[in-house]
């Protein structure tokens, strides 16, 4: 993955030095993020991360000269989502091109997946996704069904959702 | 009878800002631009031919986001959080322009209470501020409102 500015992407926390957090995002390296580009976050107030939680942001330097730095904050100081993933769920990897087959406003894999049980998923631009469902197996059934829309047909994917919404 | 010559202007005196606040922006750009063009010889150059800028219409975009009109990342189904949820909506509706209809903010007051109980706030405060003399004036109406008379007493001049 090459980070891109404006690029929302999922990053693991692995370091924490003074002030910055290191957070890999599959990139050649890891991205720095401040602990003061959280919502609500002041130097008294420190935002409540580990080491190996999960992060939902945004590039705000990515190129090939610099060292790729992220924000869990949009221009106006608001969260929009981003921040800390919540507990639970599982993150996996997939392509790239899948991601954006996914995101792409007209994407049906979506719709049907929606219609299945309650879920929630998050989709970093850099390969990852974070999928989450009430129980251990529907998340795993998740997981699998993302995974595999890559090499599936359109017919088989239909045959497959079908006979989950059966059982 | 008058003069119909005009006078002449220095050079120096042309190039002072406030000569040039009339001149359009591209007879600006053109002066700096000849400007430039007077090198001294101080000044090292490239004996190359004049280049001029050329309007480019490619831009270079390296974010998929912006090219194919991509979604918002976090996503909820079925309720499994309402809060990704709102956010799916808000973000969503940007990208197509459409205007956010959650903004209706729910009144639990209605206006007419709104200005019934001001009223009555006017009074009870103007009469905190009043001096004693006055607050004597301050009546009660029939509804229970605290009403303040405009009256005041003012000095009167003495006739003489």
């Amino acid at each position: 993955y090459v980070p891109v500015k404006g690029d929302h992407v999922i990053g693991i926390v692995t370091a924490k030095s003074g002030d910055i957090f290191k957070v890999d995002v599959g990139g050649s390296e890891p991205a720095s993020l401040s602990y003061l580009a959280f919502e609500g976050a002041t130097k008294r107030n420190r935002p409540n991360v580990q080491v190996g939680d999960l992060i939902y942001g945004q590039f705000v330097v990515a190129n090939k000269d610099m060292e790729p730095e992220m924000v869990c904050i949009d221009s106006c100081g608001r969260a929009c989502g981003m921040g800390v993933i919540g507990q639970d769920g599982l993150l996996f990897k997939v392509t790239l091109g899948l991601i954006r087959r996914l995101l792409a406003p007209d994407c049906e894999i979506l719709q049907e997946v929606g219609k299945l049980y309650p879920l929630e998923i998050v989709f970093g631009m850099n390969g990852r996704i974070w999928v989450k469902a009430k129980t251990i197996q529907q998340t795993l059934i998740l997981a699998n069904i993302l995974e595999a829309c890559e090499h599936m047909t359109a017919d088989q994917r239909k045959q497959i959702f079908s006979r989950l919404a059966e059982s | 009878m008058a003069a119909e010559r005009k006078t002449k202007l220095s050079k120096n005196l042309l190039r002072m800002k406030f000569m040039q606040r009339g001149l359009d922006s591209e007879t600006k750009k053109q002066l700096e631009e000849e400007e430039k063009k007077i090198i001294s010889e101080e000044h090292w150059y490239l004996d190359l031919p004049e280049l001029k800028e050329k309007e480019s219409f490619i831009i270079e975009e390296q974010s998929f986001l912006l090219c194919e009109d991509l979604l918002y990342g976090r996503m909820s189904f079925r309720g499994f959080n309402p809060e990704v949820e709102k956010l799916m909506l808000q973000m969503n509706a940007k990208n197509k322009a459409e205007e956010v209809e959650e903004e209706t903010v729910e009144l639990d007051v209605s206006d007419e209470e709104m200005a019934r109980r001001y009223e009555t706030l006017v009074g009870t405060i103007g009469k905190k501020f009043a001096k004693k003399r006055d607050r004597a004036n301050y009546e009660e109406d029939e509804n229970g409102d605290i009403k303040p008379i405009k009256t005041r007493k003012m000095f009167l001049k003495p006739q003489d």
